[in-house]
């Protein structure tokens, strides 16, 4: 197979090309220690205060799109093909600050000043999509973004201002997006690329069945997403992923397709593009999408990556196990449907063989039952959950039908409250049903106790969100607004 | 008609941060920014993996032959001595060599070409240790026996015995977390060789100076040969006054062993394990009082999680008895501190310093009488409120003259409306619902000043150019508070210059010698004062002068705006300097300050600790899910006291800040150690500070616009740093509040800190199971 020994993407106004890349390069080290744009900070460098936020566009089918990315657990060899755009970048020629930037300066949204390149760039891209957002938009642009000194009412305040001092299309990114587009479709070439330094090795395969042939040949290869964890294997814990296989730009795994009453989505696709059409078919999921870590983790992370992760404690198989989904591996053409709980096996093992990827993801619409989605965790957002769960009761007559319930944080996988959901089925559709069906999650769930939350909390809350749900569906009882 | 000229940048208005441009732009320089030089090399430590033990052996081979490693440093490197005890106690190595106390303990330093090898590296050293017994809690520490690691103090005033007779008494026990600092950008230092013995390092320290005598002290050499520099830092609360000593000393030592410039850097995870944080505290307190709600003893134990060393746990803890009565009058008060050693990481300074800790034992002692007597706690608080002759002593023995909080709360009360939201909260709860309100007003009393008095000392040099251009430069430290804008204004005040002639530069152990750190609030009372003294002897002097020159008298010679008015001519400011340095007068002044009436007998424990207070107070309304123990801050109104601003918005942004970081400290922050005694919580993936959508949903802050300092402060104007820390005790209230709904009130909710989900819910599990 002949491939592109280099890597090729646009830094600003620059183009870059680069072969000595090794699989465990990240974008910030690359921006700081390479090209000395000292701009984007290093503050945690696992992907949760976004102090290194930076904007990578890319062609997509709905044409050049910039998203807010986690610099510091992107990796360097993933940029191929796309434009980065740092804090460097966006005040005007002749040093003219940008809108976000005087509206920055104008609301006093800076004191230490470390975390606020971050906070710019996210507010640069919340403000291209939204110039005039409410609160809670900021709120949710923000929540990748930490900020230690000034309690973000200022920059929330700033963020309210920025069309004061100009409009997006007037913007850089909007005047030049034509050319920056032609510019990169320039850089793609439909080839394998492969880039080394030294051992390290990366590879990005020219298209899904290039993928297929390449885990075909290195069926130990890690496969990275979004590298939303992946990344942190290297930056926290050192471990090596050579040889790497990326797969987030392949077109090929970001296709969405609703058809045969299922709503299907390639294993590429992201949190934040996955949102509207889940939102559109299961409105209960749109703020549970929300809280899915920070904007800049949604714009990278995949669900098919969550899920072939095989954490217990990942956001999506919860409540994708509820509505019955489905995932489809592949092994060379060779394809197999898996019942997305029957996936996982137990703490770090899953039902994927060596080679073996993650295709899709079915979920089947239509579907009539009372839906919920549940995170709980210390903090509201941008957090770990320490129970999350996704109830699915079908109700005909007054009498539960169906019942399908899946936990997550309560057992080394994600998995269903069986017991539970045995004691639901067949019996009045009322608050004490409920509440009997919560008396048998012991039987269920030995949760543990961890920095998160203790096994007392977990299950007690666990149980208690019967009731919630009882609660929610029935309206007769107000939720927390945050709003 | 007269027109009004002012200065850009005069005291009393708002005024952007100096470098808000720079902040925008990421063209603010940190440290870990600076240009490295070529041959720079990346130290990096290697830290305990146990909480205690004795080290056996250990076996460096993988270290050594790991690609890019130049060396190693292990206490046998040390050419000076091995420690960086900030206090002199001579208890904190730099390097362990025998005996490890916490988990995260340095033992070496790998140095190698890259920062990327060199962290690699040090995971690579096989240390075998001989595992001993660790406590990493205040409680079990005392349980077991564990000593002190500074001498406990003892504030004592009237007869306890006598007001124990009162005919009401509780006593309690509350646990008080602690909290990590998180600042964005973690520790780090960056050291330089030079010839002879010299080094320069440049770091993101609170208190250079203290890093330049450690790192003296640990090379062995005198103070002269070291300088410390620090441009700003990316936050610091406290974190960076003495816990970037180890920092500072491992690149210098470095640095001057392979003559290459070393910088050091610790990832996220090392710097929250191997840095120390607020003191977590357990308070058991006895409280007396009367049917109607007056406290008429208060006996309290203050005993906090210190860690491995002393650092600073001595003033620390001093702190807290020190605000142990917030803003109460206490007529028999007997109160001690237990600071006790502990296998966790030492303890060290974190806005407020303790005081944090004081005052919410203060606050639960007023919430157990209120729910005890069935009261309003704010009516209880009123009733207890420092008052005039006969109830204005603290504990200390300090009397209380600028008692301001009656007038702060009742002015909240009514601008907040509070007792009408009280009643709409009370009317809420009444209903039953899954959701609970709370609604709690809480005041906070500050003391202002370092309880080290010698610290209560600062320097500023001031150069005035002869092109008219002022370069300022003081002993405080940037890191995000305003300071340098604050003290330039103060500057361009004493001039009547517009602030952009005036140059502010990164703070240096060359400059101004001997600094104190910049924390206690102190920043700006102290070196705004040392700057406007340098100011007034350069002024003294063109005064002096320019009444000789054009014989006139010297009230005749006045600063105007960017001119000066000498008799009926009017020069230009550049055009008077000019003819001033032609003249060879000296445009250049070192000026001081030290603060005065303070002195403190600590032996005796009374004195005067602190040259003034600073007030405020807060309301916060909260809504609870008492079926998951999750919450929404509603809303916050604050009326914060700073005297007369230097700058409002910069101090109205120190109070919004310092709100939410406490919020957090009481809500999600939450420090976890396993049974090993590692702690689980050391990045912001398990440590949760507030986000955006945490604040309060609607958050009004106001400043007392008549407030004006009686004290001689710099323009009279009060700290800003720390106080606004504690108003938000309120919404920890408030949540009691609605846990407490769930029994009707009947019983004190007793949180205890941070009220995270899970204990607001197991508290509400325990009051219904009541």
């Amino acid at each position: 197979m002949t491939y592109r020994p280099e890597i090729r993407f646009l830094l600003n106004d620059q183009e870059v090309r680069l072969s000595d890349v090794g699989a465990d390069d990240t974008v910030l080290d690359f921006l700081r220690i390479d090209r000395r744009l000292t701009g984007s900070k290093e503050g945690c460098a696992e992907g949760d205060c976004g102090a290194c936020t930076v904007l990578v566009g890319r062609l997509t089918t709905r044409g050049l799109v910039y998203e807010t990315v986690n610099a510091c657990i992107r990796f360097l060899a993933s940029l191929d093909g796309c434009h980065v755009v740092t804090i460097e970048h966006l005040a005007g020629p002749n040093g003219r600050l940008h809108p976000v930037q005087q509206a920055m300066v104008e609301h006093h949204g800076s004191q230490c000043g470390f975390c606020t390149p971050g906070f710019v760039m996210s507010l640069y891209a919340l403000w291209m999509q939204v110039p005039h957002p409410t609160a809670a938009q900021v709120e949710t642009a923000i929540q990748g973004n930490l900020c230690r000194c000034t309690g973000y009412a200022p920059i929330i305040r700033a963020a309210l201002a920025v069309s004061e001092h100009g409009t997006p299309s007037s913007d850089y990114l909007t005047v030049e997006r034509d050319r920056i587009a032609a510019r990169l479709a320039a850089l793609k070439d439909g080839q394998r690329v492969l880039v080394q330094k030294g051992e390290s090795q990366a590879i990005l395969p020219a298209d899904v069945d290039d993928l297929s042939a390449v885990l075909s040949e290195s069926p130990e290869a890690t496969i990275i997403a979004g590298a939303t964890d992946v990344g942190l294997w290297v930056t926290k814990f050192l471990r090596t992923v050579s040889p790497a296989v990326f797969v987030g730009h392949l077109d090929g795994l970001k296709e969405i397709s609703e058809t045969d009453g299922s709503l299907t989505f390639g294993a590429g696709v992201t949190y934040s593009e996955s949102q509207d059409v889940l939102a559109r078919h299961f409105p209960h999921l749109a703020p549970y999408w929300d809280r899915i870590a920070g904007w800049q983790v949604r714009n990278m992370g995949t669900v098919g990556g969550n899920i072939a992760n095989g954490s217990p404690i990942g956001d999506t198989p919860p409540v994708l196990i509820a509505l019955g989904a489905s995932i489809t591996l592949r092994k060379g053409d060779a394809r197999r449907v898996v019942a997305l709980e029957d996936f996982f096996i137990d703490y770090g093992k899953q039902d994927r063989t060596a080679g073996e990827f993650v295709e899709s993801i079915s979920v089947p619409l239509d579907q009539p039952g009372r839906h919920a989605a549940y995170k709980i965790s210390k903090r509201r957002d941008e957090d770990i959950s320490s129970v999350a769960a996704g109830f699915n009761v079908t109700v005909e007559n007054g009498v539960i039908t169906a019942a399908r319930i899946a936990f997550g944080g309560m057992a080394a996988t994600p998995k269903r409250a069986s017991h539970a959901e045995a004691a639901l089925v067949g019996r009045p559709w009322s608050e004490a049903t409920l509440q009997a069906a919560a008396d048998e999650l012991g039987r269920d769930f030995t949760p543990l106790t961890d920095m998160r939350a203790s096994a007392e909390y977990r299950l007690k809350v666990a149980r208690n969100l019967f009731r919630r749900f009882w609660h929610d569906q029935t309206g007769d009882q107000a939720q927390l607004k945050s709003a | 008609m007269k027109q009004t000229v002012s200065i850009r940048g005069a005291t009393h208005t708002d005024l952007q941060h100096d470098s808000a441009v720079k902040h925008v732009t990421g063209r603010a320089d940190y440290t870990d920014d600076i240009a490295e030089p070529i041959g720079t090399l990346h130290a990096y430590l290697g830290t305990s993996t146990v909480a205690h033990g004795r080290i056996r052996d250990i076996d460096f081979d993988a270290v050594k032959s790991a690609p890019g490693v130049v060396g190693i440093l292990t206490a046998a490197d040390i050419p000076g001595v091995n420690d960086v005890s900030p206090t002199g106690r001579h208890d904190e190595p730099v390097f362990a060599t025998d005996i490890v106390e916490f988990w995260g303990q340095p033992i070496f330093a790998v140095v190698a070409e890259s920062r990327d090898q060199a962290r690699r590296a040090a995971a690579l050293a096989k240390v075998d240790y001989e595992i001993l017994p660790h406590v990493t809690d205040a409680a079990d520490a005392m349980a077991q026996g564990y000593p002190h690691v500074t001498e406990p103090l003892k504030l004592e005033r009237g007869d306890v015995a006598e007001g124990q007779k009162a005919p009401n008494r509780i006593k309690g026990q509350m646990r008080v977390g602690g909290q990590d600092h998180t600042y964005l950008e973690g520790h780090i230092a960056f050291a330089e060789p030079g010839e002879d013995e010299d080094v320069i390092v440049h770091s993101s320290t609170q208190h250079p100076s203290e890093a330049q005598h450690m790192v003296a002290h640990v090379l062995g050499v005198p103070s002269h040969s070291v300088v410390v520099n620090v441009r700003r830092m990316g936050g610091g609360f406290g974190g960076k006054e003495s816990q970037m000593n180890l920092f500072c000393a491992v690149a210098a030592v470095a640095a001057k062993k392979w003559n290459r410039a070393v910088k050091i850097r610790p990832d996220r995870d090392q710097d929250m394990e191997s840095t120390g944080k607020r003191h977590d505290f357990v308070v058991d307190y006895d409280v007396a009082f009367d049917e109607e709600g007056r406290i008429h003893a208060v006996e309290g134990q203050f005993a906090a999680r210190c860690g491995w060393t002393s650092d600073l746990s001595g003033p620390v803890t001093d702190r807290a008895l020190f605000h142990a009565d917030n803003a109460y009058f206490y007529p028999h008060v007997r109160l001690t501190s237990r600071p006790m050693k502990t296998n966790t990481v030492s303890n060290t300074a974190f806005r407020g310093f303790g005081g944090p800790q004081g005052v919410i034992a203060a606050e639960r002692m007023v919430e157990e009488i209120a729910y005890q007597l069935g009261k309003d706690p704010l009516e209880i608080r009123k009733l207890n409120f420092y008052g005039g002759p006969g109830r204005d002593l603290t504990p200390y023995h300090q009397t209380v003259e600028d008692n301001v909080i009656l007038r702060l709360v009742e002015e909240l009360e009514e601008d907040a409306d509070y007792q009408a939201r009280r009643r709409a909260v009370l009317d809420h709860n009444a209903k039953g619902g899954l959701i609970r309100k709370g609604i709690a007003l809480t005041p906070v009393k500050f003391g202002i000043s370092f309880t080290a008095t010698w610290y209560n000392q600062a320097g500023a040099l001031v150069h005035l150019y002869n092109d008219g251009s002022i370069m300022l430069n003081h002993g405080g430290t940037e890191m995000g508070q305003g300071l340098n804008t604050k003290v330039a204004q103060v500057v361009a005040d004493a001039f009547q210059v517009d602030i952009d002639r005036i140059k502010i530069t990164k703070t240096t152990t060359e400059k101004v010698p001997n600094t104190s750190a910049t924390a206690a609030s102190s920043g700006s009372d102290l070196n705004g004062m040392a700057a406007q003294n340098a100011c007034d002897q350069i002024k003294t002097r063109l005064v002096e002068w320019a009444a000789a020159k054009w014989n006139v008298t010297e009230e005749e010679v006045r600063f105007l705006p960017n001119e000066v008015r000498v008799g009926d001519d009017v020069h230009g400011f550049n055009d008077f300097i000019k003819a001033a340095y032609m003249d060879r007068v000296q445009l250049s002044a070192a000026g001081f300050y030290k603060t005065p009436k303070i002195h403190w007998d600590r032996a005796k424990g009374q004195g005067r600790p602190f040259y003034y207070y600073a007030y405020g107070a807060s309301v916060s309304e909260v809504s609870v899910d008492t079926l998951t123990g999750e919450y929404v801050i509603d809303r916050v109104d604050v009326l914060h006291d700073v005297g007369k601003s230097l700058n409002p918005i910069l101090d109205k942004g120190q109070v919004e800040g310092a709100f939410v970081q406490g919020m957090g400290w009481l809500t999600t922050e939450e420090l976890w150690w396993d049974q090993k005694g590692q702690l689980k919580t050391h990045a912001p993936s398990t440590y949760k500070i507030p986000l955006a959508s945490d604040i309060p949903r609607v958050f009004n802050v106001k400043l007392a616009d008549w407030s004006e300092n009686r004290e001689l402060t710099i323009k009279r104007s009060k700290a800003v740093g720390e106080p606004p820390f504690m108003l938000p005790i309120s919404v920890f209230e408030a949540l009691g509040m609605a846990v407490a709904s769930v029994a009707d009130y009947r019983e004190c909710p007793r949180l205890d800190a941070p009220a995270t989900p899970e204990r607001v819910l197991m508290a509400i599990d325990r009051l219904q199971g009541a």
